[in-house]
């Protein structure tokens, strides 16, 4: 089995099969990752390269461990060191890359759109790793992964999002995998950072949170960007923490034994109080997924054989 | 050189002409109007108008001719080229050149660029501003005097309500039409499409109908507290249509115009991130469309004109955020515009009138008319043919449309200015 597609550029339109599919594939390869000897020869003789116009730690080093365990030469390319700072349009940069003959490129961009703007133009498969405030594909995988890993299914499962829903590329992602795996999917935030018709999406809309963490098997923390604060999308940190955030007393309340996510960098304290992030959290097993996750997706995008795991 | 231009239908709104006449241009004047063979050739170039209209020659009261300073994208040569092959026999041109139309030396440098290679009359616009920066007034007096037929801060709108009212107050000098790009610069922020589902799908900052209905409605008000001639450039939504018709109700000297794309396209034309779609305001929903045109047949926008606005497809080809916003329409115009006749929206004489009188009576030009006397600027139409549009055949020197391989019915075929064929 591989991807239909030539590229991984969003959640949406993806048929529940395809979800599953990679899902299934990233359980095969999660014990890779277990092994002395992490490294399947898969890509072996395969170009990835990592196309980073914005700043990330985990997803960067998730994707090239993931290459790497695969065997693939992967290459890491930030703004800072590129010539994008000379002023080289993104398709010249991309160009000249697959010039070098890659294979896969990992796009991560502040723009919205601008990996499906590369892929319509690029012979190289193209992975979406985070655009603007659209999708970011892998990340939505991963914690379905780690959803049905705990729980044992997505089917029927109700997932409260909590945040700044307008900017986060997180949100939509799951929204769409979520809702297409027949989860329910409840968001909350203050109405500043709730965009409007996401409720077409398939998400019902909250603004009072004990509500919309009410009986829910998941509840995912999104990320504060505080410089929001200053664009008056929100009064401050200490009211967004005590309306929004996530500490002990108000999963308690939650009234079972519900799964905390969060895709990181956390603001301890802000969105999440540390003590349900270090004792009552998925938030490293999410980490640990997001490698296998991606290596699925590189092997089933490059029409492999079957996994060698 | 005499023309006499035979066996076609005559619309001219001004004069309420609707029918079969030949019409004898002489001098580079319009010499009479007859019936159909009435008048004799006598040596006149003979024109053969079966089946076609003739009608004033159509004015565009809102162009963008990039020069001086963004030659790459326009130059008055190829945009006035651009015009008459569009059926267009004069442009107004916005002020939004390197440097700023804010002075009678950057006028007077359109003008004679324009005599000298224009196809199409060229009459600019003036800026409210000094470097259309909101500040301080530009000298209204020197750009009226120079032949600016209207001032506007088109594409940088006047954040200060207070010096609004100053070039509201001071342009009743000249008796000059105040032309605002109505839009609220802090709702807008960041915008790039407009604010909705699509936006929200698309992950794309959003501008609600809001930035621009704000604007239009503090412009009414200071046009009502100063009686100036206020004109609302580019109408977008449904909101600035009712407060514009409210507005006309209660007397106030308010004119507005829309453009093709905004009764033409939704918010829908920008997924893919296509950013041929990609303009200001932006394209809204269905609802605002229907209102637009609404507001056309009941006479609540005067004006059908382009926002022609060149492009280079480097600049368009990127990040949707990166690129320009704005859209070429000198050359799909009059094809996107008939369908509202074809729809049954306007008749052929409302839209001939919108695109003709209206905007002569607002920039107060001589044209938009075949009365005995008038300047030959004639445009003939032929309603009928079929035609795909192909950006590469533009005389424009950009071709940024969204309308690429669009089937359309009805096209200018000949565009005569100033007698000239």
């Amino acid at each position: 089995m591989a991807l239909s597609t030539k590229d991984l550029l969003g959640i949406k339109g993806m048929a529940a099969d395809e979800i599953k599919l990679i899902l299934d594939t990233a359980a095969t390869f999660k014990d890779v990752s277990e092994r002395d000897i992490k490294k399947v020869p898969t890509l072996r003789g395969k170009t990835v390269i990592n196309l980073f116009y914005e700043a990330s730690t985990r997803t960067r080093t998730s994707f090239e461990l993931a290459g790497k365990r695969l065997s693939a030469d992967v290459i890491n390319i930030s703004t800072s060191t590129s010539s994008v700072t000379k002023g080289e349009t993104l398709l010249d940069t991309a160009q000249n890359i697959e010039a070098m003959k890659s294979d896969i490129i990992i796009v991560r961009h502040a723009c919205s759109g601008a990996p499906e703007f590369l892929a319509h133009r690029l012979k190289s498969s193209v992975i979406n790793a985070g655009d603007g405030f659209h999708e970011h594909p892998t990340q939505a995988l991963l914690d379905m992964f780690t959803i049905r890993e705990k729980l044992g299914r997505l089917d029927g499962v109700t997932v409260a999002i909590v945040g700044d829903i307008l900017h986060s590329r997180v949100a939509r992602s799951n929204i769409y995998g979520l809702a297409t795996m027949g989860a329910t999917v409840r968001v909350c935030g203050p109405p500043t950072m709730v965009p409007p018709g996401i409720e077409k999406m398939g998400a019902k809309v909250y603004s009072d949170m004990d509500e919309a963490v009410q009986g829910a098997d998941v509840v995912m923390m999104l990320r504060l960007q505080l410089e929001r604060q200053a664009a008056g999308l929100f009064p401050g940190v200490r009211e967004y923490a005590r309306l929004f955030g996530l500490n002990r007393a108000r999963l308690d309340r939650v009234g079972k034994n519900a799964i905390v996510m969060h895709p990181g960098p956390m603001n301890r304290g802000v969105e999440i109080a540390s003590d349900v992030a270090d004792n009552s959290s998925v938030i490293l097993d999410q980490v640990t997924n997001g490698v296998a996750v991606r290596m699925a997706v590189m092997f089933l995008l490059s029409g492999g054989a079957k996994p060698e795991a | 050189m005499n023309i006499l231009i035979k066996n076609g239908h005559i619309i001219d709104p001004a004069n309420k002409v609707d029918g079969k006449f030949d019409l004898l241009v002489a001098d580079g004047k319009i010499a009479k109007l007859g019936k159909p063979g009435s008048l004799p050739s006598n040596g006149a170039e003979v024109i053969d108008a079966a089946g076609k209209l003739i009608v004033p020659g159509l004015i565009d009261m809102h162009v963008h001719l990039r020069e001086p300073g963004y030659e790459y994208k326009e130059t008055i040569a190829t945009g006035t080229a651009a015009a008459r092959a569009g059926g267009f026999t004069a442009v107004c041109c916005m002020p939004n050149t390197n440097p700023v139309n804010d002075s009678r030396s950057v006028t007077e440098f359109i003008l004679s660029q324009a005599a000298k290679d224009g196809a199409a009359r060229v009459l600019p616009i003036g800026a409210i501003t000094k470097g259309s920066k909101g500040e301080e007034l530009a000298e209204m007096g020197e750009l009226h005097d120079a032949g600016c037929v209207g001032i506007s801060d088109d594409g940088r709108p006047v954040m200060s309500a207070a010096v609004m009212r100053r070039a509201m107050e001071y342009s009743k000098i000249f008796d000059i039409a105040v032309i605002s790009h109505c839009e609220e610069a802090s709702l807008a922020d960041k915008g790039v499409m407009n604010e909705g589902f699509v936006s929200t799908e698309l992950g794309l900052r959003g501008i609600p109908n809001a930035a621009e209905d704000v604007m239009t409605g503090r412009d009414i008000l200071l046009a009502e507290l100063t009686g100036a001639r206020l004109h609302i450039c580019h109408v977008s939504t449904a909101g600035s249509v009712r407060l514009i018709r409210e507005a006309k109700q209660r007397g106030v000297k308010v004119t507005a115009e829309t453009c093709p794309h905004y009764f033409t396209l939704t918010e829908d034309a920008v997924r893919g991130y296509n950013t041929m779609a990609k303009m200001n305001p932006p394209l809204r929903t269905f609802e605002d469309v229907a209102a637009i045109k609404q507001g056309l047949k009941d006479g609540t926008l005067d004006v059908i004109a382009t926002d022609h606005a060149p492009h280079a497809l480097d600049e368009k080809s990127g990040e949707f955020d990166a690129a320009p916003f704005g859209i070429v329409g000198l050359e799909t115009a009059v094809g996107l515009s008939l369908k509202l006749v074809q729809e049954g929206v306007l008749t052929m004489s409302q839209l001939i009138e919108r695109m003709s009188a209206a905007p002569a009576r607002i920039i107060k030009s001589a044209g938009g008319t075949l009365s005995a006397g008038a300047v030959a600027d004639i445009t003939i139409i032929d309603p009928d043919v079929e035609w795909t549009v192909d950006a590469s055949q533009f005389k424009s020197r950009s071709k940024n449309t969204p309308f690429g391989g669009w089937k359309l019915k009805g096209r200018a075929v000949q565009t005569i200015v100033g007698g000239r064929l």
